[in-house]
């Protein structure tokens, strides 16, 4: 299993560029395209981070964030959730960009193998951004909002938030 | 609009706790520290990020999406009753979810629409499949979650992808509980 993993990528690009060939799919081109789409992400997220981290960086330095995991620690180790996680759950659901820039923070401060980045990683890999998506699809169907979706996915966002701590614990303790 | 609130109570609480806590120069050199950070986490994320987007691309091109979806049909009409009488609605949504389990945020997103439009137009009273197709949408069904992977690829993660398990676990849990709490919300 971790071999398969480590090899995860050189494994699909080899394995979707012979499925590919083989129906005479123009491969490279496709995956040249592809990575084109990528240049606008990359300028999202950038103006994302430009606009969040000095922010971030201002409340550590302040003091204030400490102050807050100080205060916010009991209530969140009883659950497990590790504090530092907590500004994530509230900006998943409105902006992917803007909590993927929160994510990279976390990760690139703690280290992506410690508790906190490995929880900041499955919580962005396993959510969407909930608001996004509504509006996208009820707009997109020209159907009126529904509250019982809107409050059954953060329903979800929340289950997930939870429980991508206590998977974290349970697969890397 | 919610996030520019977050952001300015984020500027404000930095200010006035620097201030009373005599931290007031750090947090200026803070704002400017920030914005570096910026430039040089972006430019360890490029090459990652460019390479599994391409990937994704080169997966939905090769035929492998479609390939994935025409099996998960018997899933689908669990979950989705109408599909049994309708082909293209069948269609649209085995694309939607194909696409979202392979991360294909670009091609997941106007099948998914495609589909909502049909359950829409079919008007069933409770909107029951349309909620649902919602719900499973905001609750990301990835396989791969290439983009997060990336991103501990680039910040030298021993093995970037070794959250795979607990993502699938986390995704299902939580996918679970949105359909449930749609149907228990549900008049």
């Amino acid at each position: 299993m971790k071999a398969v993993l480590a090899l995860l990528p050189a494994l699909l690009l080899t394995l979707a560029g012979l499925w590919g060939l083989g129906k005479k799919t123009d491969v490279y081109a496709a995956f040249t395209r592809g990575a084109a789409d990528a240049l606008p992400v990359l300028g999202r997220v950038l103006t994302s981070l430009a606009a969040l981290l000095p922010a971030v960086y201002m409340l550590r330095a302040s003091g204030a964030l400490e102050a807050a995991a100080d205060l916010l620690s009991p209530l969140f180790s009883r659950v497990g959730v590790p504090p530092e996680t907590v500004p994530l759950l509230l900006i998943r659901p409105l902006s992917g960009s803007a909590a993927l820039a929160l994510g990279i923070e976390l990760m690139a401060r703690f280290g992506p193998d410690s508790p906190v980045g490995r929880t900041a990683a499955v919580m962005l890999g396993s959510t969407e951004t909930t608001f996004y998506v509504i509006s996208v699809y009820f707009g997109g169907a020209g159907a009126g909002v529904s509250r019982r979706v809107v409050a059954a996915a953060l329903c979800a966002d929340l289950v997930g938030f939870l429980s991508a701590a206590w998977s974290v614990r349970l697969f890397f303790p | 609009m919610l996030l520019s609130g977050i952001w300015t109570v984020m500027l404000l609480l930095s200010l006035a706790c620097g201030l009373g806590c005599g931290n007031a120069a750090a947090v200026g050199a803070a704002a400017l520290e920030g914005a570096n950070a910026a430039v040089e986490l972006l430019l360890t994320l490029a090459g990652p990020l460019l390479f599994w987007s391409g990937l994704q691309e080169l997966l939905a091109r090769s035929g492998i999406a479609g390939a994935l979806g025409r099996r998960l049909s018997p899933l689908l009409v669990r979950l989705f009753p109408s599909c049994r009488e309708d082909e293209e609605l069948s269609a649209a949504l085995g694309a939607n979810l194909s696409a979202n389990l392979l991360g294909l945020g670009n091609a997941a997103t106007p099948a998914g629409i495609r589909a909502a439009s049909l359950l829409q137009a079919r008007g069933s009273p409770d909107r029951g499949e349309l909620c649902r197709l919602v719900v499973m949408n905001t609750a990301s069904l990835q396989l791969i979650p290439a983009t997060v992977g990336a991103v501990r690829q680039s910040l030298g993660a021993a093995s970037p992808f070794d959250i795979l398990p607990a993502v699938w676990i986390v995704s299902l849990l939580s996918v679970t509980a949105g359909l449930l709490a749609e149907g228990l919300l549900r008049p």
